[in-house]
């Protein structure tokens, strides 16, 4: 058989174009702002204009959705109750599709053209940096809300998911202890993967274990027979896995039928993308998700009766799973409430002033955050002390809790000694530069 | 360290994904002149409809898997209608505005390609509409094979099994039949076979549908190991154009043969590294190396060194 007429050539030419433009779209492209005039020129004084830009479509929309429905959620309660100072939220969204260029795209046009109060804005890291040097030149105001590898230290930022060491830090420690010191490491192949990877190099030193195989998975991998075999080959105690996105998902319904039976802790799968609702058991059983927030996670103003499940799905009531993040859009929203409030105006560098102030969710002033009791937004840092659980999955796909406690974030406060009410910063601090493990 | 167990199941693995992916798109291609890059999304329809021939209709998996593979086929057949050859919208044409439409897309290589690009966004989007971010999957069935302390899943065997039987129907197919003669014919010479005779229009549109239904027979057998989102296609597109490449001009043999030949590359460096990264690039590598030194791909070379060869006697 010969197929006259085209080259071959041709063909891969044309092909590979396609393909790497159809899989890019993550370029850098430039970061220039539209001039530095945004918090001078406030928008109308009698509504909050919050700028939401969450993932609807695309890669991240599967995470990104229920982030969105979250703000919407928190924004709706707001309204209702009276609004901010008595003042109306008036949300500005819209759908960037998971593409960090018309991130960038949207993210200048709600800075200069909405003239946003505040931004909530992104699911993945890589669309973090994509944006913040937008965000940094117009010194606008932005809450970036997903669990993350940790080290942003942003004056106009405030990173209040969990970082890598909190939720590493909940789970680790509790499977050395009760399966042994050998880790498996398996990890998505990018700045996430790698920087969490040397976080649970750190914490094992911290905790007497020892970290006996690391294995970086690139994202579009989606056959696991050889990780899973070199798990197998290293005879751990437990696998930290911090796997990303649709393909690696295949990773936990392969090693489920090939009979892995190892322990695995996480920091990414079950509490973002709701594994344990889709897979078909017993493929997560024993993972020990290590987390801030899961939709099981039993506080009273979570799961109780009228909780945060209840007036999520009240809302949405087709919607799948209230994940990890969207708790996280929700209670910042509120934070964001308290900080305008307290600071008696919407200019930003105002309400920034006030967050760094320190505010507490779960107070006398505040509602309670779903994941339970008080949480403190740290002033000098612009990250968030959180109530951490780690939570196991059972054979039916059961979720239950295991342990709970506040952690701190440690890693600027403490090591870096990140502190931005004296000092302004625009850096992310990575853990390799402090730790002689994580090298 | 390197298991040889391991290193034979792993080949196995990668010779069916590399297989599988490509089948569909090697037919199409190789046979129409159309690159199909919905070929990602048509996998996605088999996945699909033999997810919800499980989880709705209660079928067993290997039924719903045959259920998955010809609803493929024929909505494989139903684009070829409307958008590969234009016939849907040339017969209205003719009625309404009494002239053609659409020019068919056969051999236009480029175009094709718009085409099919513009067609996967349209079918991804619709998925997420339809049917959300995600929906359950079904389980993976057999259990696995233990060997010292290692373990495989069986089913990736079977895949493996089921492979190798796509690539002998569809050598049988293309090579023993009358419907294979005609496809190869029309292919070869579309004037000359129509002149003698050949309904190549109904060889294009079943071709096409065949082409499909083995794509869809990739997601259906896939649908039990991968995560069920809309874009599940992609992971696929990289090892079919890949695979199709390094083939070359003979659809079957040349699917079997860079299956066999990227399998082995991508499962050795795996095995010897320890690392997927590694045997991914090293697959890469090795497409590169193969378009670089046999642009003819595989079978490319094959033929030119039997003609020498015939030339010489």
């Amino acid at each position: 058989m010969s197929g006259d007429g085209f080259s071959r050539r041709q063909f891969v030419t044309a092909g590979g174009a396609a393909l790497v433009s159809g899989l890019a779209g993550c370029s850098g492209g430039g970061d220039g702002g539209d001039g530095g005039a945004a918090t001078d020129t406030m928008s109308s004084a009698d509504t909050v204009k919050i700028g939401v830009l969450e993932d609807q479509s695309g890669n991240f929309a599967l995470v990104g959705d229920p982030k969105y429905k979250a703000s919407m959620l928190a924004i709706e309660e707001i309204n209702n109750d009276g609004g901010i100072d008595g003042k109306q939220i008036e949300p500005v969204a819209r759908d960037p599709q998971s593409d960090n260029q018309r991130y960038q795209e949207l993210t200048r046009e709600f800075i200069s053209e909405e003239e946003v109060d505040v931004l909530w804005a992104g699911y993945s890291s890589a669309t973090r940096e994509a944006i913040r040097p937008i965000i940094n030149r117009n010194e606008q105001l932005y809450f970036y809300t997903t669990q993350y590898e940790g080290g942003v230290c942003d004056k106009t930022t405030f990173a209040v998911g969990p970082t890598a060491r909190q939720q590493l830090g909940s789970v680790l420690p509790y499977l050395v202890e009760e399966f042994g010191p050998k880790i498996y490491t398996i990890a998505a192949d990018y700045n996430f993967g790698q920087l969490s990877a040397d976080w649970v190099k750190v914490l094992a030193d911290e905790n007497d274990a020892e970290v006996v195989g690391e294995e970086f998975i690139p994202l579009s991998e989606s056959s696991f027979g050889s990780v899973i075999n070199n798990i197998q080959d290293a005879e751990p105690d437990f696998v930290m896995s911090m796997l990303v996105g649709a393909n690696h998902t295949s990773f936990y319904e392969q090693k489920a039928s090939a009979g892995l039976d190892v322990p695995i802790g996480t920091s990414t799968a079950m509490a973002q993308g709701y594994e344990h609702r889709r897979l078909d058991p017993p493929a997560m059983e024993n993972i020990y998700a290590g987390v801030n927030y899961m939709e099981e996670v039993p506080t009273e103003s979570n799961t109780g009766d009228g909780g945060f499940v209840d007036r999520y799905y009240d809302m949405y009531p087709d919607a799948d799973y209230v994940n990890e993040e969207a708790e996280t859009n929700y209670f910042s929203t509120y934070m964001y409430k308290e900080a305008v409030e307290q600071a008696g105006t919407l200019e930003q560098p105002e309400v920034i002033e006030a967050l760094e102030s320190g505010i507490s969710l779960g107070t006398e002033r505040a509602p309670e955050a779903p994941e339970g009791e008080t949480i403190e937004l740290d002033g000098a840092t612009h990250h968030v002390d959180h109530h951490m659980w780690v939570l196991r999955a059972d054979g039916e796909h059961n979720i239950e809790e295991v342990t709970n406690r506040k952690i701190p974030e440690q890693f600027l406060s403490n090591t870096v000694g990140c502190d931005l009410t004296q000092e302004d910063e625009q850096t992310q601090y990575t853990p390799v530069d402090y730790f002689e493990e994580a090298e | 360290m390197v298991n040889g167990l391991n290193l034979a199941f792993q080949f196995l693995d990668s010779f069916a994904f590399v297989v599988l992916a490509a089948a569909g798109l090697a037919i199409i291609f190789g046979i129409m002149g159309v690159i199909n890059l919905a070929h990602g999304e048509f996998i996605l329809v088999g996945a699909y409809a033999t997810t919800f021939a499980v989880t709705a209709a209660g079928l067993p998996l290997p039924v719903a898997m045959v259920v998955g593979s010809l609803v493929t086929a024929l909505f494989g057949i139903a684009v070829e209608r409307t958008i590969i050859s234009g016939f849907v919208p040339n017969w209205i044409g003719q009625r309404t505005v009494g002239r053609d439409l659409i020019e068919p897309l056969y051999d236009r290589l480029a175009d094709s390609m718009v085409a099919t690009f513009g067609l996967s966004l349209v079918m991804v989007q619709s998925a997420r509409i339809l049917f959300g971010n995600s929906i359950e999957t079904v389980g993976t069935p057999f259990g696995n094979v233990a060997y010292g302390e290692f373990s495989y899943s069986t089913y990736r065997l079977v895949l493996a099994g089921v492979s190798i039987l796509v690539l002998v129907a569809a050598y049988y197919v293309f090579t023993r039949t009358t419907f294979g003669t005609r496809v190869r014919a029309t292919m070869a010479d579309e004037q000359t076979a129509k002149a003698l005779g050949v309904d190549t229009e109904r060889t294009y549109m079943l071709t096409f549908g065949i082409g499909s239904g083995l794509a869809g027979l990739t997601g259906a057998l896939f649908a039990p190991v991968l995560s069920m989102q809309p874009t599940l296609g992609d992971q696929f597109l990289i090892e079919a154009f890949v695979a199709v490449v390094v083939g070359g001009p003979s659809v079957v043999l040349g699917t079997a043969l860079s299956g066999g030949v990227l399998g082995a590359v991508s499962a050795t460096v795996t095995n010897l590294t320890d690392s997927t990264t590694f045997g991914r690039i090293a697959l890469l590598l090795a497409a590169m190396l193969a378009l670089r030194f046999l642009p003819g791909g595989i079978t490319g070379f094959i033929e030119r060194v039997r003609s020498r060869r015939q030339e010489g006697e």
